[in-house]
């Protein structure tokens, strides 16, 4: 009955979205372009889902829908670079870098860091070597996952983003991530950005002597990297046969589909996880070996100034994680303390985006399920707080992963001809405290439900032509 | 604070090769020059002069080692130190597809507590979980330096394999008695299937060489075929058949050293070493005539049935019928006294002060291949050395430093300084963090 309530109100959500006025004009707006400087005061003029203008003085056209920004800035909508947004029955968490068991012989406790659904989702049946293909849907794409009724969508639009590269996130290929717009509509196919970002590769298995649970292999962290070297050495030995087949089938034996390698193949850029220093120079070494395009994702060491130089030298692409470690939980008498090493790791990774900002290494930021207005507010000051600058925040949260992933010519800043994603706040976006009055998804319009009124259906009163359209 | 806590690491990381001249030792060279008492002379970070008297170069630092013993940096033969994610891959009988290179940890503290019990290179092997285990190497501990660093450049790589209980009872939760009933389980279950595990991994293995070897006469005549896949997992065998790899083989009992010895001779490939192999001294001549090296331990059995029949004269009954053996420690504990494992070489048997040295440091090396760069006092050889406070075979001696390469890596007087600091640092740390919890966490009143 209650699912039944819900569609039927989704289903109005939808049609009552459709007739938002295709123009908007935001006026008397402090605008924070990311691209270009900062107008004190200007108007955005949105149409068809696109930035038609923007500027100081930019005329209102008769047909637009006006909103009065006197108060308010204007942001490009964010991105969050790796999420799990939008995929229904993801844990908000997924993306956590799971950077390989940490329980081999002499290492030291980890801080707390939430388990992958790669370590708690067992595989059907168990594997006897890397010709099992196991924990492999590398054919998956996010988009053909998405629910258009992820309740999240919501939620993390709340925190001002618009947009998301979300991804499948089982096992250790995982599948293609997907980048997607934030809007709340019947079809899933209406956020669709880029259906194919990029193939996600977790680490999260840890070792044990005999093999663990019976889940066969890979069992151990070795297992996991020589099954990955020997997916990329099968790849490229399908494509060659493939190749070979096509030009000449006759007298030659059909190569075997393989859809592993097939999703293997079709995915342009690989995220492999590296949090500590050691994982940092090892994944480093083993995405040249792959000779693949490589985004690390983790990299909760970046601030000690080796891994941002192993990092700089390589001319790497980071994803740097916004959930910054912090104790475990222990009795206030507890005798046990942490090492020196994990302490300086606490006290240190927040400076990370600014040691990476410094030393020049192309970054961005992203939730790692702090995506709820709140967490992820205070998330990204805690970075500001250690040494980021508001700007460049702000970047590595808008234009640079839209660079990273090759759609900065769509979203990530406030241009003409760009994709109508923005958010307007009163107040610093980053400030706690602050709150987000509007989201623009494609120039649809939504207020965040913290901002609607009691009892949760509304409309917000302001707007006559955007009824309901505020989820 | 912070000043003096960042002098006292600069001055104890390790310091860049330079002429270091050690005077007044006692010098247990472990080669031709013998024990004796006198100076070494280091440079470039090699041996460059060995004697009773040798000049001192300009500008070298000068180490006063009287009263004190230099000894070869110490080599263990069997280590699983240094390792991410676990040492065993226990899913499949044969996994020598995984390799220990790729998750070498070289933050694992158990390195820079293996050096300051002056080991300086440790053979860091995959577990016996498997018949045929991964693929290994061995590492200088060469602490702060990164993963490849730390890599001994030029050694042959290895592989692991394991006969006896540990291979056939894992992934057979019934420890292999009717372990068939359980979907989970791994064959085999028996001594018997683990020598057909072996036999079979080869005929796979020469089967893919072949395969191999002609696409590499094709393509030497110029021609263009298609190249076979690549299989990791037989890709390791193929080195073991064409000597590139060393195989190491952790047994215990009598009957399965012959086993293998039987196998290796079939198949057509030399076992470098038995490891462990606490049965030795009953096959003894049969090892030294198939030229595997033995490493074992000194005085450690009876965890488990097949290593009951084990005797402390077994390192020296065997070195007696003329195999290499060596000493190690298969433990990050163990590994820290490997000089006094060395010392019961004596006392058990009766091998000289230099014989049973060499149990730790030459003999491994000849094991590893390696002894052309390390192992003894000689000059040319890699300047890794261990200065004693006193006798080195005792167990009352206390490492004093430890050069790898002519640099100091472990150094005890700095180490004790520095742990002062770091326990202020660790404190300023945790209170810190106490203040800041403090003052985001609302304070509980009692009647809340």
């Amino acid at each position: 009955m209650k699912k039944l309530l819900l569609s039927a109100f989704l289903v109005w959500c939808a049609s009552a979205l459709a007739e938002v006025p295709s123009t908007v004009a935001i006026r008397n707006a402090k605008i924070v372009t990311v691209s270009g400087p900062v107008i004190a005061k200007g108007t955005v003029i949105v149409r068809g889902g696109l930035i038609e203008a923007v500027g100081e003085n930019v005329p209102v056209p008769a047909d637009a829908w006006v909103v009065d920004g006197e108060g308010m800035t204007v942001y490009p909508g964010l991105i969050d670079g790796l999420s799990t947004v939008g995929i229904a029955g993801a844990a908000p968490a997924a993306a956590a870098a799971g950077g390989g068991g940490r329980g081999g012989r002499g290492t030291t406790a980890t801080p707390a860091t939430p388990a992958t659904p790669a370590a708690q989702a067992a595989p059907a049946e168990r594997s006897w070597g890397p010709e099992d293909r196991p924990q492999t849907t590398s054919w998956l794409l996010a988009a053909d996952e998405i629910s258009a009724g992820d309740r999240r969508v919501e939620t993390v639009r709340g925190a001002g983003f618009t947009t998301a590269v979300t991804f499948p996130t089982r096992g250790i290929f995982g599948g293609q991530g997907s980048i997607i717009d934030l809007v709340s509509g019947e079809k899933a196919a209406e956020m669709i950005l880029v259906p194919a970002a990029g193939q996600y590769i977790a680490f999260g298995r840890g070792g044990g002597f005999g093999g663990g649970g019976g889940g066969g292999f890979p069992s151990s962290l070795m297992g996991i990297i020589s099954y990955v070297r020997q997916i990329y050495l099968d790849a490229d030995h399908y494509r060659l046969v493939k190749e070979a087949y096509a030009k000449n089938p006759n007298g030659m034996q059909r190569p075997e589909y393989d859809r592993a390698l097939e999703g293997v193949l079709a995915s342009k850029r690989i995220l492999l996880p590296a949090n500590r220093l050691v994982e940092i120079d090892r994944m480093l070494r083993f995405g040249a070996e792959l000779k693949q395009p490589m985004i690390l994702y983790g990299a909760r060491d970046a601030y000690l100034p080796e891994a941002a130089d192993l990092l700089k030298k390589a001319n790497a692409t980071v994803l740097l994680s916004l959930r910054w470690p912090t104790a475990p939980a222990r009795s206030p008498d507890a005798e046990d303390t942490d090492t020196l090493r994990v302490l300086e790791e606490r006290d240190k990774a927040p400076t990370a985006p600014a040691v990476l900002q410094k030393a020049g290494v192309r970054f961005a930021l992203y939730s790692d399920g702090q995506d709820a207005p709140r967490d992820f507010q205070r998330a990204v000051k805690k970075a500001i707080d250690n040494g980021l600058s508001r700007e460049d925040a702000l970047r590595a949260l808008t234009l640079s992963p839209a660079e990273i992933y090759g759609v900065a010519d769509r979203v990530g800043s406030i241009e003409r001809g760009k994709i109508a994603n923005l958010v307007l706040t009163k107040g610093d976006i980053f400030e706690n405290g602050t709150t987000v009055v509007m989201v623009f998804v494609d120039g649809k319009k939504y207020t965040p439900a913290e901002t609607t009124a009691p009892g949760g259906r509304g409309a917000a009163t302001d707007d006559p032509g955007n009824p309901g359209g505020n989820r | 604070m912070k000043k003096t806590l960042l002098a006292v690491l600069v001055a104890l990381a390790p310091l860049c090769a330079e002429t270091i001249v050690i005077q007044n030792a006692t010098v247990m060279t472990v080669g031709s020059k013998g024990t004796f008492k006198g100076s070494v002379v280091v440079k470039d970070g090699k041996i460059a002069e060995v004697g009773e008297k040798v000049m001192v170069p300009q500008g070298a630092t000068v180490i006063d080692g009287g009263g004190q013993y230099l000894i070869p940096g110490i080599i263990d033969c069997h280590s699983h130190i240094a390792g991410d994610g676990g040492i065993n891959e226990g899913s499949v009988s044969v996994s020598s597809m995984v390799n220990i290179r790729d998750i070498i940890n070289p933050d694992d503290i158990a390195i820079y507590r293996a050096l300051a019990g002056g080991v300086t290179t440790a053979n860091i092997l995959h577990g016996s979980a498997n018949s045929i285990g991964g693929q290994t190497l061995p590492l200088k501990m060469r602490w702060g330096k990164s993963a490849q660093e730390m890599i001994f450049a030029g050694a042959t790589p290895g592989i692991k394999f394991a006969l006896g209980e540990n291979p056939k009872r894992s992934g057979n939760p019934q420890g292999g008695r009717g372990a068939t009933t359980t979907v989970t389980a791994r064959y085999p279950a028996t001594r018997m299937g683990v020598e057909d595990v072996i036999r079979e991994a080869f005929n796979d293995a020469k089967a893919y060489k072949a395969e191999w070897d002609a696409y590499d006469a094709q393509v030497a005549r110029g021609e263009h075929p298609l190249a076979p896949r690549v299989d990791l997992k037989l890709q390791a065998l193929k080195e073991v058949l064409e000597n590139k790899r060393y195989v190491h083989v952790h047994c215990y009992r009598a009957d399965e050293i012959l086993m293998m010895i039987r196998v290796a001779d079939d198949v057509g490939f030399k076992v470098r070493t038995f490891q462990h192999v606490l049965e030795g001294y009953k096959v003894a001549k049969e090892i030294a005539a198939h030229g595997a090296g033995a490493s074992t331990f000194s005085d450690w059995w009876a965890y488990k049935i097949e290593a009951i029949d084990a005797i402390p004269f077994n390192a020296t009954l065997m070195m007696k019928k003329g195999i290499v053996v060596s000493l190690n420690s298969d433990d990050a504990e163990l590994m820290r006294h490997l000089n006094s494992e060395a010392g019961k070489a004596m006392k058990y048997g009766g091998a000289t002060e230099t014989e049973a040295l060499a149990m730790v440091t030459l003999n491994p090396a000849k094991q590893l291949g390696i002894d052309k760069t390390v192992g003894s006092i000689e000059v040319g050889k890699d300047a890794d050395l261990v200065l004693y406070d006193s006798f080195p075979l005792s167990d009352f001696a206390k490492v004093q430093k430890v050069l790898i390469d002519g640099t100091v890596y472990f150094d005890r007087d700095k180490e004790l300084v520095a742990q002062a600091a770091k326990e202020a640092e660790k404190k300023r740390l945790i209170d810190k963090e106490k203040a800041s919890q403090q003052r985001t966490q609302p304070v509980r009143r009692p009647n809340q």
